[in-house]
């Protein structure tokens, strides 16, 4: 199954996926996925170095399942970061 | 209430130039994340799922209108227009950003607010009683004693770095509504035979994944040994408290380990050493703290008893609120108002920036501008003349804060869970929704009496799932989320942690599980029996049974 | 690592003999509990200064009365969280009345140091580029306690009941 990177960003705490040229981007769309264990590794060294270099934290390799151009990570707690809370009522939530 | 004086407004400005600096240095990278992060704890800031929390120390749950208008303010500029009730009388923000909490400090610094050591393993705010000062039950105000421990507590040098985190609560009444059983220390004020006030103190209680009920380590302190004997408590547990398995590490570990008697023996050793140092706290000082408490200054006003119950014969709705909502007052002519902050269109415990300013301004207009949290994630308007209780009930009604439900099944406490959590394991947030649709009505809510549904997404315990009357705890079966179910828990001065039913039910079929019980004890109920009363009589079996069938 | 001692740079006179086998060494030495405990009649015999080292589980009861023999006492933290040197060191202090140097060792930052000279540590090693700095910003963190320590700094309350018996111009608000 494929998978992303998803961490924290360290100034703000949102949520962030690791994207090309070692970019973070807010949107799980935007993410790079790795297709191999080979790919993920590599992502998981580039996020180590953002982590020492300050720029997130906690990173950390979630599955997820690319089916029909959707990325839904596989764990409810990653589909609720990616997506933001599933409670109603609050003016400018992301879901 | 207390006001800052130049002595405390110069701590916390302190403390916010020292967190600036902290700040700086994790964002240069001087400190890393490890080294950073008890010390971000120790100043309220937590990394959730979708951003930096701030949490906010009410101190004993009281505070001004002028303050929760800085609240309201902070929501909207800094956060996404809303703020959350805990059960710990605090306030959080779920959205914060690291680079603007300096800032946000400077604004609370500005109305006397701080977020001093509300996280991390150290003493947390001290929380009392919602009707402190204001209940006829109440032996004195105890938000005095409150005051004096939390200046005790505040930067502490010997208990900064804890085996775990502190959380001490206070009674003044022998109607326990501050949960001090549930604490790792609680005290109880009593009157002695000669009228002199004291404390029982009370330890080792808490929930989390190995629940306990506290022990009565002294029957009697004087209030000048208070600081003290507080003291060796901690003393004792900075020295002797686990520190290799962070579950394992809270003062009811050590207590249930030695055993009530040795640790009580190990506390009166080290309280011998230092009950007639300067921690002995002199009438003076105590007086001082109580001038802060003085009530304010009433009017001379009749109960309008009567008067009220006509315009409830006449209306259905302002009775069911009065019913609920509305408590006695010490004062003849006055009334304790409850605000709910448990409707269908918010989260339990969640506020809008608007609906702070609007509270703000009734309680300046109504109260005195003060008011309540309480650790039912409700607010308290304190002082309110019977007179206008009808038209705070409409001014209430269109805020959406009139919800009849305080003390029934709908006041539920609710912690925030996977929805916004790293801790989680299940979401909480949902399951309330739907008991909150699912019980709309109004004769059913209060025909189902006095009841309550406390609800935590993990083991952690925060939405004190344990002593719910129902108890409803989420947790993560193979990738899904369940929900197992707890009965006769209560955390009042017969405080009872309660008893798991069985497995848990899936999200889906949680709330029929609700209604499960709920049937069950109206079939069962004798006239005029609540919930817990009900329980005690005949136990877990036919709740079981109706809720997984007779084998 | 750097040492400051009474809020300068110090070197530290002290040979660090806890992992030596033999305790022959002449000048300042730093031995740890079990050393003490096993050849206190050798140690009592020198005459050059005598440092301990206690760990974080090693409470300073055991040296209570022993303390005339130490110039230097070095209490470990070793993780920075780990709290319970504070209450030894008031303990020292404010209990046993030791008056040599109260030292703290082992993973100790910058945001602790106010908090330790408070409970009566006098020396701190510190892993630091800047080590004079970080003791002064520390040492002017706070200038308000609550809590009395007895490090002799008044406590706010102490300060307001004074200014109650002396009132001057300027009020309490």
């Amino acid at each position: 199954m494929p998978q992303m990177i998803i961490a924290n960003a360290l100034k703000d705490g949102r949520v962030v996926f690791l994207a090309d040229q070692g970019r973070w981007v807010n949107r799980i769309a935007d993410g790079l996925l790795a297709e191999n264990e080979f790919q993920a590794e590599k992502l998981v060294q580039i996020a180590a170095r953002a982590e020492a270099d300050n720029q997130i934290i906690g990173p950390e390799l979630i599955k997820v399942s690319g089916s029909n151009g959707q990325r839904l990570p596989v764990e409810i707690r990653e589909t609720i970061r990616a997506s933001g809370p599933t409670v109603k009522g609050h003016p400018g939530e992301r879901n | 209430m207390y006001r800052y004086d130049e002595f405390d407004t110069t701590l916390v400005n302190e403390r916010v130039h020292q967190f600036r600096r902290q700040v700086q240095r994790r964002l240069n990278g001087e400190l890393d994340e490890d080294q950073f992060k008890p010390l971000r704890l120790m100043n309220g800031l937590y990394l959730q799922l979708h951003a930096y929390m701030l949490r906010i120390n009410v101190p004993y749950g009281s505070m001004s209108s002028r303050q929760l208008r800085k609240l309201a303010h902070i929501a909207r500029v800094y956060d996404k227009g809303f703020g959350h009730f805990t059960t710990r009388q605090n306030l959080q923000f779920n959205w914060i950003k690291l680079e603007d909490v300096p800032a946000v400090l400077v604004e609370l610094a500005g109305v006397g607010m701080h977020c001093i050591q509300s996280s991390g393993n150290c003493i947390r705010n001290i929380t009392s009683d919602q009707y402190a000062g204001r209940a006829r039950d109440e032996i004195e105000d105890p938000r005095v004693f409150c005051e004096i421990i939390r200046q005790w507590y505040t930067l502490h040098p010997e208990f900064s770095y804890l085996p775990r985190k502190f959380k001490i609560a206070v009674t003044g009444s022998p109607n326990d509504r501050a949960a001090v059983a549930l604490h790792d220390i609680g005290l109880r004020m009593h009157r002695n035979d000669f009228g002199e006030t004291g404390f029982e103190v009370v330890v080792g209680g808490g929930q989390g994944r190995t629940p306990v009920i506290g022990k009565t380590i002294r029957q009697w302190l004087p209030v000048k040994h208070l600081l003290s004997y507080l003291e060796a408590i901690l003393r004792v547990y900075n020295m002797y408290g686990r520190r290799d398995n962070i579950y394992k590490a809270r003062i009811k570990i050590l207590v249930n380990q030695l055993g009530i008697d040795e640790f009580r023996r190990q506390v009166d050793t080290e309280w011998e050493q230092i009950k007639h140092s300067p921690l002995q706290l002199p009438d003076d000082e105590i007086d001082r703290i109580s001038a802060y408490f003085e009530p304010p200054t009433y009017r001379t006003l009749d109960d309008l008893s009567d008067q009220l119950d006509k315009l409830r014969a006449a209306d259905s709705e302002f009775d069911a609120w009065l019913h609920s909502n509305v408590a006695e007052h010490k004062v003849s002519g006055y009334a304790i108002v409850n605000i709910s902050l448990k409707s269908t269109e918010m989260p339990p415990g969640d506020m809008t920036g608007d609906q702070m300013d609007a509270v703000a301004d009734m309680a300046d207009k109504y109260s005195f501008g003060e008011l309540r949290v309480t650790h039912r994630q409700n607010l308290v308007l304190a002082d309110i003349e019977q007179s206008k209780l009808w038209k705070i009930w409409r001014e209430l009604s269109a805020l959406g804060l009139a919800s009849a439900n305080i003390g029934h099944l709908t006041d539920m406490i609710c912690c925030p869970g996977l929805d916004y959590c790293a801790l989680a394991n299940a979401r909480s947030i949902p399951i309330a929704d739907q008991i909150t649709a699912r019980f709309q009505d109004l004769d059913r809510l209060h025909d189902l009496e006095e009841l309550s549904i406390n609800i935590s997404g993990c083991m952690n315990a925060c939405g004190h799932h344990h002593v719910g009357n129902i108890g409803i705890l989420g947790v993560d079966k193979k990738g899904k989320e369940y929900y197992q179910f707890t009965l006769g828990g209560s955390s009042d001065q017969n405080a009872s942690l309660g008893d798991r039913t069985g497995p848990g039910f899936p999200a889906d079929k949680a709330v029929n599980a609700v209604e499960t019980i709920l049937n069950t004890y109206v079939d069962i109920r004798n006239s005029g029996e609540r919930f817990s009363e009900t329980y005690r009589r005949v136990g877990l079996k036919p709740f079981k049974e109706a809720l997984y069938g007779t084998h | 690592m750097a040492l400051i001692r009474n809020g300068s740079l110090a070197t530290d006179p002290f040979i660090d003999a806890t992992a030596h086998e033999s305790l022959s060494d002449t000048g300042a030495l730093l031995i740890n509990l079990t050393q003490w405990q096993e050849h206190r009649g050798i140690l009592l015999e020198r005459c050059d200064p005598l440092g301990i080292l206690l760990q974080s589980d090693e409470h300073p009861e055991n040296i209570a009365d022993d303390l005339d023999n130490f110039e230097l006492v070095a209490l470990d933290f070793p993780v920075f969280r780990d709290g319970r040197a504070y209450s030894y060191a008031r303990l020292l202090r404010d209990r046993y009345g030791f008056t040599g140097e109260l030292r703290a060792v082992g993973d100790v930052l910058l945001e602790q140091l106010h908090y330790m000279h408070r409970l009566g540590f006098n020396a701190f090693q510190l892993d630091s580029n800047q080590p004079v700095e970080d003791w002064q910003t520390a040492a002017g963190e706070f200038s308000v306690w609550y809590q009395p320590t007895g490090d002799g700094r008044p406590t706010a309350m102490e300060l307001r009941l004074q200014r109650k018996r002396f009132p001057t111009a300027a009020s309490i608000r």
